[in-house]
């Protein structure tokens, strides 16, 4: 009778020298690859977005599979902040709210049309897109995206994760950054 | 309940502010004067024979080619009747002012901020009279005819793509 076996999934090494009993690698590598792979995503969905990613978050899809398996719901305990739909002009005060909660490193992904440019949405009511008021990393086009590409846009972000120096947040070119957004105060 | 015997209430009631009468389609349609609206709504929902005890809605319109370019909407309805009826009343664009009829109708108070919000129809002694889905930095009233719909702030839109 045929057992079945289970099955492991593991990350693929960072570069670096081996030898028996040995690995030496560089500790942003390291970090970076930890990171990567136990990023807690902070869901503001508003719209039909929101729908594809609860398909993305579910059995079929599963983002588990990633590492992100727990889903945070307060943003001071978020990695990246998943923005998915159409967000109102009057509530880009919240985004940014939440966005300045979050503890750093933080990263920031537009999900579909409305979250990356105001989408078909181009009037006087609508943010024209989120990054108006949040630096964003990854946007994932469509309307709304399917999960693959969810996945996909997420798959980005953990490139982007672990491959950051853990010089980056503390560098004058983020500062800068965040000073642009009104995120930090201009000293 | 008639549709005449409303319109003979209200002409004998109110004379010449009475300006027009269409029952021609749907539901009965009274235009009258702007000064004496707020009398009209109060005889309507106070009179016995009349009782137009709900305010189902309030809207405002904007006809930017007509003299008196502002209007404001209001449907009333008789519950016990079941009969339904429309009040319109026009201002200039000079001074789009009407009296708040939210002392008659408390459900006007919302109804009349958001007429506020999306046409800057002034309705005189509204007890907090100020935007109510907008955001509150918003420099104009977006639903007047002489706005675009487009979001002013986008600098993207390339006029070529979109055929202008």
């Amino acid at each position: 009778m045929e057992t079945t076996k289970p099955i492991y999934t593991k990350a693929d090494p960072p570069e670096g020298f081996s030898a028996p009993g040995v690995f030496a690698t560089t500790f942003d590598k390291v970090i970076g690859l930890a990171r990567s792979n136990s990023i807690w995503p902070l869901p503001f969905a508003t719209s039909c977005c929101g729908i594809e990613f609860m398909a993305t978050m579910g059995a079929h899809y599963d983002l588990g599979r990633f590492g992100a398996e727990r889903l945070s719901f307060s943003p001071r305990q978020a990695d990246l902040l998943m923005v998915m739909g159409t967000i109102a002009k009057k509530m880009s005060p919240v985004v940014q709210q939440v966005y300045e909660q979050m503890a750093e490193p933080r990263w920031v992904i537009a999900v579909g049309a409305c979250a990356s440019s105001g989408g078909i949405f181009d009037t006087y009511s609508v943010l024209q897109g989120i990054d108006r008021i949040v630096p964003v990393d990854v946007y994932v086009p469509g309307c709304p995206p399917r999960p693959e590409q969810i996945i996909d846009g997420f798959m980005r972000i953990q490139d982007l994760v672990a491959s950051e120096p853990l010089r980056r947040r503390y560098s004058d070119e983020y500062r800068e950054l965040l000073i642009k957004y009104g995120i930090l105060k201009e000293k | 309940m008639e549709n005449s015997f409303i319109t003979d209430k209200l002409r004998r009631k109110f004379g010449e502010d009475i300006l027009d009468v269409d029952d021609n389609k749907d539901i009965l349609t009274i235009t009258v004067a702007s000064p004496v609206s707020y009398e009209v709504i109060e005889f309507l929902k106070e009179n016995p024979g009349l009782g137009f005890r709900f305010l189902t809605d309030l809207t405002g319109i904007h006809y930017p080619d007509r003299g008196l370019s502002f209007g404001v909407i209001y449907h009333l309805h008789n519950l016990y009747e079941n009969k339904r009826l429309r009040i319109k009343t026009f201002m200039s664009a000079d001074n789009p002012a009407i009296r708040t009829i939210s002392d008659i109708f408390s459900s006007a108070n919302w109804m009349e901020r958001e007429t506020y919000d999306f046409y800057g129809i002034i309705f005189e002694g509204h007890p907090n009279l100020k935007r109510i889905l907008n955001v509150e930095y918003l420099d104009y009233f977006p639903m007047r005819k002489e706005y675009p719909l487009e979001d002013p702030t986008r600098e993207d839109k390339d006029n070529r793509y979109f055929g202008r």
